[in-house]
């Protein structure tokens, strides 16, 4: 794959041969859901076989695996519920229950980054206390009514924000994480490639 | 899980090529048919390059010459939190990120889990890898049973210690999160690739009194982990920390190499900030097209 990186992919034989191999790694990963689904369906019996405290709940997860999995295998040409059309069983539970269950954790984002936001920005350090200041001026920037309160003094205050905060001093040390991250995964791979690396394995 | 392993081989070769990518980014088209991509020449120098200063000083931690690595606190700090869990009795969670086996920062995660797992099969504190897809449940399984094997606890080992809870995101997080608040972790390690379910996680497990140690290669993740967290391993330590851990000579070589690239790439942002200050190295230079493209 890393020759094929640095050919044209029109070369005859060679060119499109990493395209082909992610095409084998899509189809055995499409067959290897099912090693997924039989660990949750085993560990769940398990814990209704052993009773464990809160085992009714693993009756719904079983149910909902099976209530999802069975009608969108089947074909259309049996029933219009089958499959994973509009109108199936399949469409029916994850638009009426699974969007907007998901949807609901996500939402509850909101509370934890209150809750870490209080704690993070405890001004208990000199650097603390500039991390306050700093993500004070970038909120009240962020939401309109702050805006419109910086707007009404002298100067374009929200360019000067946006210009030495986000694009300078917070762009400058994201951007040296991103290198220092993408050096780090290329060692890494190197590693794994020249045979150094072998955890990935189970050898030491 | 040969097949596993080889798909593993020929996904960290894509890693290592789209790993520089990015330098080809101004390339311009071409015309003409040529077998090779002459667009991509700086990525190959700069791979080139890359390789030959990771085995290079592999080469010389081999011949026995002492390389000096910095403290992780983080790191450092895995056996200490393991050693936690087994004075309480609890369990220690091991969250490998919540990407596929196809990701650089999955491999990352996996590898340190068996570290991790050799750690928590000699103390015989029970572990407990929640996964995503079941490509990692495979890898993972695979890893913690070599893990207890290499500590001589083979009989101790569950199958079910790594275990496939969802393939959705925040389902995964739920289920991950109730675990959490139910069973109460003495220690959470989150290794890997993470996206907006980082803060949800971390706080639940800030919430429930567990210590915890992240590490993710993701920017926008960073500050709900740091947050939220008592250690925190920042992008590059993600991929250093199996290497770490190891304490092996030869592994640590690969780090060396990383870094004499990381002060060729300082030296090179200075002489393009130097000569964008002076006006020199506008459109149409080399040296620009080179220095945007990286």
């Amino acid at each position: 794959m890393t020759v094929a990186f640095f050919l044209n992919e029109k070369t005859p034989y060679v060119g499109d041969t990493s395209n082909v191999l992610l095409d084998w790694l899509i189809i055995i990963g499409g067959f290897t859901l099912l090693l997924g689904v039989v660990s949750i369906l085993r560990v769940s019996a398990q814990a209704i076989q052993r009773k464990k405290e809160g085992w009714p709940f693993k009756i719904a997860t079983i149910a909902s695996v099976l209530v999802m999995a069975i009608p969108s295998l089947l074909p259309v040409s049996w029933s219009p519920l089958f499959g994973r059309f509009e109108g199936s069983i399949y469409d029916w539970v994850f638009v009426n229950l699974q969007a907007p269950m998901m949807a609901t954790m996500f939402a509850t984002l909101a509370f934890y980054i209150a809750s870490a936001a209080f704690r993070a920005f405890r001004a208990r350090t000199a650097e603390a206390t500039l991390l306050l200041l700093t993500a004070t001026i970038v909120m009240f920037w962020r939401v309109p009514i702050g805006e419109a309160f910086l707007n009404l003094f002298p100067g374009d205050l929200p360019y000067f924000i946006n210009k030495f905060i986000m694009n300078g001093a917070n762009l400058a040390v994201q951007r040296g994480i991103i290198i220092g991250a993408a050096l780090g995964a290329a060692a890494l791979s190197l590693r794994i490639i020249l045979g150094i690396e072998r955890t990935y394995m189970g050898r030491g | 899980m040969n097949l596993g392993r080889r798909i593993l081989t020929s996904k960290s070769f894509a890693t290592l090529a789209l790993s520089f990518s990015l330098l080809s980014e101004a390339a311009l088209a071409q015309e003409e048919f040529s077998v090779f991509r002459s667009d991509r020449i700086n990525a190959l120098i700069t791979v080139t390059l890359f390789s030959a200063a990771v085995l290079l000083y592999t080469r010389w931690a081999k011949q026995g010459k002492p390389l000096f690595l910095r403290k992780i606190a983080g790191l450092d700090a895995v056996e200490e939190a393991v050693g936690r869990a087994t004075e309480m009795g609890r369990p220690v969670l091991y969250i490998p990120g919540i990407d596929d086996l196809d990701q650089i920062d999955t491999i990352a995660g996996i590898s340190i889990l068996g570290r991790v797992a050799q750690i928590t099969a000699q103390y015989e504190t029970p572990l407990m890898v929640p996964v995503r897809y079941p490509l990692v449940l495979a890898a993972g399984q695979e890893l913690v049973e070599q893990a207890y094997i290499l500590a001589g606890k083979k009989e101790q080992y569950d199958r079910d210690t790594v275990r496939y809870v969802a393939g959705e995101q925040f389902s995964f997080t739920a289920t991950v999160s109730g675990y959490m608040m139910r069973e109460r972790p003495a220690t959470n390690i989150y290794m890997g690739a993470f996206f907006a379910e980082s803060l949800l996680l971390a706080e639940t497990g800030n919430a429930a009194g567990s210590i915890q140690i992240a590490g993710t290669a993701r920017p926008e993740q960073l500050p709900f982990f740091i947050a939220a967290c008592d250690y925190t391993l920042m992008g590059e330590e993600l991929y250093a920390a199996s290497a770490y851990l190891s304490h092996e000579p030869i592994m640590m070589g690969g780090l060396k190499g990383q870094d004499l690239m990381k002060i060729i790439i300082i030296v090179l942002i200075i002489m393009g900030v130097v000569l964008a200050s002076f006006g020199w190295g506008e459109s149409g230079t080399v040296f620009k097209s080179w220095f945007q493209a990286v």
